[in-house]
């Protein structure tokens, strides 16, 4: 039986599809990688077995329960890494502690958080606000922090998207040696093919949107521990990056003979934490105004 | 111009001059009943030379007043506060209760403070000796919590879905929502609201203490206009602007202290 499953799950905003009919099973301690473009849907896919959207057709499982609602069980790393900004790196992974062993006595919290934190090496900067760190810094505390959880499954939404490229590298390298040391089952959504096919198992191209859905899945057969050099001469890894790329362009191609459509596209802009928030913020409108907005997008035929 | 040193200080005295002068004139010219400013100083020595001097229940120096002043305001300020937040949070967390309220909140709001005074004397009859002190305090209450209100309604509108996010996926019980989560991101938004109500609650009090006779500024004022000693009109004025410029200030100190957090 899959550890995690998705039968035909699809998910429309304001009456525009922008899931359709999406099968995904994961195995225990699998990694998965799912690749698709920018607005396909993959933060609304992560956000539907995360239990904070509701699928409206299909059902998604998780160990053989059907997910209902957000729960500590599926920790989940955001994109733009959703740390709270007035607690410190220490408080904002205790908060997570607490909330999942509430029964733990402050000792055995102390302990849990700060191997937690040494984990992602950040214990020199564990007393520091998120806004005093780096993007890339930031992203291992809000890795730190969904791995105190202690969760069945990781969910990574696009967690290396708003980093540079040498930060990225090193946080690859991180999650990958994470992964091996607790052997946990991994689901990542990105937007870089070569990036789900270095760290993952098994690649899954999201077909582009509206209405996405999956494409088959690349068993990515290249032995672990992977080397970031050499992999790129690994005639497996070519064949395998040309044809994910090639079915996720012709499923862009063939959709752009449909007409144009409204669809909602998810906010992926990082908030960016470096901006105090200023005393006379109550003139400015809500910080996240596009979450919810629609947008036209301009299919060419 | 170009700035040169001192000019923080030299600027603003050359503008006092100036407004001086005008009113010197005024006095010479068109207005044959303003007291001038040396007249008004003269008579006003007094009660700032002493000004904690108590010499009958309206004859006090013009600190001393202004303590009486301040600490109705407080009472009412923080009545405000006790009673506006909580409505700001409910206003930001439900729409519902928003569609409900918010017409009402809009047609109250624009009230003034002379309008309700009579009512909470009304209200507060029966309390006899302190009738007007709960008049008082009522009216303060009523008027000066509005910024409270709409702003922590605002700031707890415009928490990030991100924020709430993780209280989901934490599954933080309620309380721990609202104290981890909630306040502390609506903060900013909440102190903005406090400080337009302390400049309001103390607006407020003046009009208060006019209409009631209580000791304090306004009360003075009133009396010394009954009294015909206009010299004073122009002291309680002026203390009542710098009173509520050094609070303005103080919440703008404790604002920043929240902005940095």
């Amino acid at each position: 039986m899959p550890y995690l499953e998705l039968q035909n799950v699809s998910k429309s905003f304001g009456g525009v599809p922008v899931l359709k009919n999406v099968n995904l099973s994961l195995e225990q301690g699998e990694f998965v990688a799912i690749v698709g473009f920018s607005g396909a849907g993959k933060t609304t896919l992560i956000s539907l077995i995360a239990g904070l959207l509701k699928p409206d057709t299909g059902t998604t499982k998780l160990n053989g329960r059907e997910i209902t609602g957000p729960g500590p069980d599926r920790g989940i790393v955001f994109q733009n890494y959703s740390l709270l900004p007035w607690l410190s790196v220490f408080e904002n992974i205790l908060l997570a502690v607490e909330a999942v062993n509430p029964a733990w006595t402050a000792d055995q919290r102390q302990a849990h958080v700060e191997k937690y934190i040494a984990m992602v090496n950040l214990t020199p900067a564990r007393a520091k606000k998120p806004g005093e760190l780096s993007g890339g810094m930031r992203q291992r505390v809000s890795v730190a922090r969904a791995l105190a959880m202690d969760p069945q499954i990781l969910l990574l939404d696009e967690p290396l998207s708003a980093l540079d490229a040498l930060t990225r590298a090193t946080l690859q390298d991180e999650i990958s040696r994470i992964r091996s040391e607790t052997n946990k089952t991994v689901l990542l959504i990105t937007n870089d093919p070569d990036e789900g096919i270095y760290l993952a198992d098994r690649i899954i191209p999201l077909t582009a949107g509206p209405g996405a859905t999956l494409g088959p899945s690349f068993t990515v057969a290249i032995p672990r521990p992977r080397d970031r050099k050499s992999i790129n001469h690994d005639p497996h890894f070519k064949q395998l990056r040309r044809e994910v790329v090639e079915f996720m362009l012709n499923s862009k191609t063939e959709r752009r003979t449909a007409i144009t459509k409204k669809l909602i596209l998810p906010d992926i802009e990082p908030e960016d934490l470096n901006i105090p928030r200023t005393m006379t913020a109550w003139r400015k409108t809500p910080i996240r105004k596009r979450e919810q907005q629609e947008e036209s997008v301009e299919v060419k035929s | 111009m170009k700035s040169f040193k001192l000019d923080w200080l030299v600027l603003p005295f050359l503008g006092v001059v100036a407004v001086l002068i005008l009113w010197q004139i005024s006095c010479a010219t068109w207005a044959k009943d303003l007291p001038t400013p040396a007249k008004t100083w003269e008579t006003s020595k007094p009660y700032i030379m002493e000004p904690f001097a108590k010499r009958g229940e309206m004859d006090q120096g013009i600190l001393r007043f202004t303590w009486y002043s301040l600490i109705l305001v407080a009472k009412g300020y923080f009545l405000a506060l006790i009673i506006g937040t909580p409505i700001g949070f409910f206003l930001g967390l439900s729409k519902t209760f928003t569609k409900a309220f918010d017409p009402i909140i809009q047609v109250l709001r624009p009230v003034s403070p002379l309008a309700w005074l009579p009512l909470g004397l009304v209200l507060f009859m029966g309390a006899g000796k302190n009738a007007s002190e709960l008049g008082a305090l009522f009216t303060i209450a009523v008027c000066s919590m509005w910024p409270t209100v709409l702003n922590t309604a605002v700031g707890v509108r415009a928490i990030p879905q991100d924020y709430l996010n993780v209280a989901k996926v934490l599954k933080l019980s309620r309380s721990k929502t609202l104290f981890k989560v909630l306040i502390p991101a609506s903060l900013p938004y909440m102190f903005t609201g406090f400080r337009l109500s302390l400049g309001i609650a103390w607006l407020v009090i003046v009009a208060a203490e006019m209409l009631t006779g209580r000791p304090g500024v306004g009360g003075f004022l009133w009396q010394e206009y009954n009294a015909l000693i206009y010299e004073h009109i122009i002291l309680c004025i002026v203390t009542i602007g710098v009173v509520g410029f050094i609070l303005d200030r103080l919440m703008s100190v404790v604002e920043k202290k929240f902005k940095a957090a």
